[in-house]
């Protein structure tokens, strides 16, 4: 495109260098690499630009202060905070059942997967084991959350770099999802469904079957919407060999999630680290080979495939018995309808609403693997109902920080691709 | 596995000790050892990954009042280290920047000196991140009050035209938590309880352009 006008020289180079990755089809031309471009035959003046913090392509109120030569970025400053909430002020003043809303607001296109995360780190810290029904359905929920972000990130990519029609097909897929999940929590978006010991409530009957209906007919579909990109000329010059990032670089900013696996880092704690009985199920761990913004696309489309085959197996081998820990009662809230008839009960539920779960004095850390990456929680308790400081380690800033380094000497037109490619989420990254 | 490396570290650093602790092995380094002992777990045991960095305040009066905590992953051994340091001065922390170790430690380590006014020696570029620069306080730390506090805004300019602040937030008959573990609550949130402001009505002595028309 227009660098191929102002760079002939480089335009021949980059052909060259793309003609190996992913078999391409045929001859590519577009604006390529940060390589060494050829010196300019003249000087042009620095301009400074600001990307953000509402821009369509931002993807929520990132900002990038650029420094632009001509259209090719010389040097690229994030500004983020500007969702910023104060989240580990708030979680050190209330108790840990209270915080599991404010988790639904991290990552928000994959709440189901932060509320589990959320619960077994603090179920760690009391040293409490939840039954394997409740592990199950927990799994399901966090693998139908990195279906529909995973959804929503390649529509919101394909439309950054011009495909708009397959937001069209992923948002049909998600409110699919949404219905699911509003069935099981009572909500499409906030779904708050975890309690600290267990869910919120059981599955609802025939709840199950539909999810079975629902990956039988998502995977044609899906098939279909990354047949849309796959092979797409247009997708593929924008994307292929577009911000690479090395193995080293990813290692050394902290990537994680799909970002880091594009990069040919095979690490995913779902199989690292089982937790929630993920060595239960059988799944591959998709890894790119070049590290651009096109093997972060076949990552994450990969990775939908796989989730499907994990929900699948988790329903056929559903287990059976109590769905939350039953022995947890200073924890876990009895059922309601032995609240309303014993005194027990009352005094227990009354202890836990007013006083939160009792939790050990100590501290825990422990990551689960989420759609965008490595979600942490960091929590230090002197024991009591409420934390006494609580760290969220959010992937997407840990990915975004490595923007700096990769976006200079890019064009703008492709910068608006690697932010496409890094599914951030700024509520995660701000907290 | 990464139970070696806390031992390999200790003979290496003897005046490392060990941290309770039920997950993962972890342990106490003099900050002045920090950046070596962190060195020797990335190149010695494997440890390539620097998953989170992070501070605690023990609040005002204890001593030492910062804690900083690093956890490290090995994609090799799949497991993490925790190494806690406390910072010196209470009134002043300070903490060796470990951004030469790992590039990502940048912006970690830009957010703890936001949250908590701990200062990176030998960090390339330490400002403020989440708030604004020039923002007044350090929000992590426990004696600033869950509300926030009044602060001018980001923008001089306009907070001259308009007289506006940043206002702390009506608690709106708060606090959250009847029984808060070691923090009493009424003391720590004096306005809390102070029902005479809300969203409403403004907190006296305080800017009146908050109140809304009823």
């Amino acid at each position: 495109m227009a660098a191929e006008f102002a760079y002939p020289d480089n335009a021949a180079k980059t052909a060259d260098a793309r003609a190996e990755p992913h078999d391409t089809p045929g001859t590519l031309s577009s604006s390529n690499g940060p390589a060494e471009r050829a010196e300019p035959e003249f000087k042009t003046e620095k301009m400074s630009l600001s990307m953000g913090p509402s821009h369509p392509s931002t993807h929520g109120v990132l900002r990038l202060q650029m420094e632009l030569d001509g259209e090719i970025l010389t040097k690229a400053d994030p500004v983020i905070g500007y969702l910023h909430r104060g989240d580990e002020k708030i979680a050190e003043n209330m108790t840990y059942n209270q915080f599991v809303p404010y988790t639904d607001r991290l990552d928000y296109l994959a709440p189901l997967a932060n509320n589990m995360a959320y619960a077994i780190a603090v179920e760690r810290l009391a040293r409490l084991e939840v039954p394997p029904r409740c592990q199950a359905i927990r799994v399901i929920t966090a693998e139908m959350a990195r279906i529909s972000s995973h959804l929503m990130g390649l529509g919101a990519f394909g439309l950054d770099v011009g495909a708009w029609s397959v937001l069209l097909y992923t948002l049909n897929e998600r409110e699919k999802l949404y219905k699911l999940f509003e069935e099981l929590t009572g909500a499409r978006f906030t779904t708050s469904y975890t309690r600290i010991g267990g869910v919120s409530r059981d599955v609802p009957d025939g709840w199950l079957g539909r999810v079975n209906a629902f990956c039988d007919q998502f995977l044609p579909i899906l098939e279909e919407t990354l047949a849309l990109l796959t092979r797409n000329k247009i997708f593929m010059d924008r994307t292929v060999g577009v911000g690479v990032i090395a193995k080293e670089d990813a290692l050394a900013f902290g990537l994680t999630g799909p970002n880091l696996r594009g990069s040919g880092v095979p690490l995913d704690l779902r199989k690292d680290r089982p937790y929630s009985g993920y060595d239960n199920y059988e799944f591959d761990v998709p890894v790119g080979t070049k590290g651009d913004c096109y093997d972060r696309y076949l990552v994450r489309g990969e990775e939908m495939r796989q989730s499907v085959r994990i929900i699948r197996q988790v329903i056929a081998k559903f287990p059976g018995g109590a769905w939350y820990a039953t022995d947890a009662r200073k924890i876990f809230a009895p059922p309601k309808e032995k609240i309303l008839s014993s005194m027990e009960e009352l005094i227990q539920n009354f202890m836990l609403v007013t006083e939160g779960p009792q939790m050990p004095a100590g501290e825990v850390y422990f990551e689960a693997e989420n759609p965008k990456g490595i979600l942490g929680f960091y929590i230090v308790s002197k024991g009591g109902g409420v934390p006494w400081r609580l760290k969220i380690r959010a992937p997407s800033f840990c990915n975004l920080s490595i923007l700096p380094k990769i976006c200079v000497g890019w064009l703008i037109s492709d910068v608006v691709a690697i932010l496409g490619s890094l599914d951030f989420v700024m509520g995660e990254c701000d907290r | 596995m990464p139970a070696d490396a806390t031992t390999a570290l200790r003979e290496k650093f003897p005046q490392v000790t060990d941290r309770p602790s039920n997950d993962h092995p972890a342990v106490n380094v003099p900050i002045g050892e920090l950046v070596a002992a962190l060195r020797f777990l990335r190149d010695e045991c494997g440890f390539d990954l620097l998953m989170d960095l992070t501070a605690i305040d023990w609040a005002e009066g204890a001593s030492p009042r910062f804690t900083m905590v690093y956890h490290l992953y090995s994609t090799t051994r799949a497991g993490y280290v925790r190494v806690a340091a406390n910072c010196a001065s209470d009134a002043e922390p300070a903490a060796p920047s470990i951004v030469t170790l790992w590039s990502g430690a940048n912006w970690h380590e830009r957010e703890c000196y936001d949250m908590f006014g701990i200062t990176f020696t030998g960090h390339p570029d330490l400002r403020r991140i989440l708030m604004w620069d020039g923002y007044p306080y350090h929000p992590l730390r426990k004696e600033f009050p869950l509300a926030g506090i009044e602060a001018p805004l980001h923008d001089a300019e306009i907070g001259a035209e308009t007289g506006t602040n940043v206002i702390a937030a009506p608690m709106a008959g708060g606090p959250f938590v009847a029984a808060p573990g070691e923090i009493n609550l009424t003391e720590a949130e004096p306005r809390a309880k102070d029902e005479s402001w809300n969203e409403g009505r403004a907190q006296p002595g305080q800017s009146e352009l908050r109140q809304v028309k009823e």
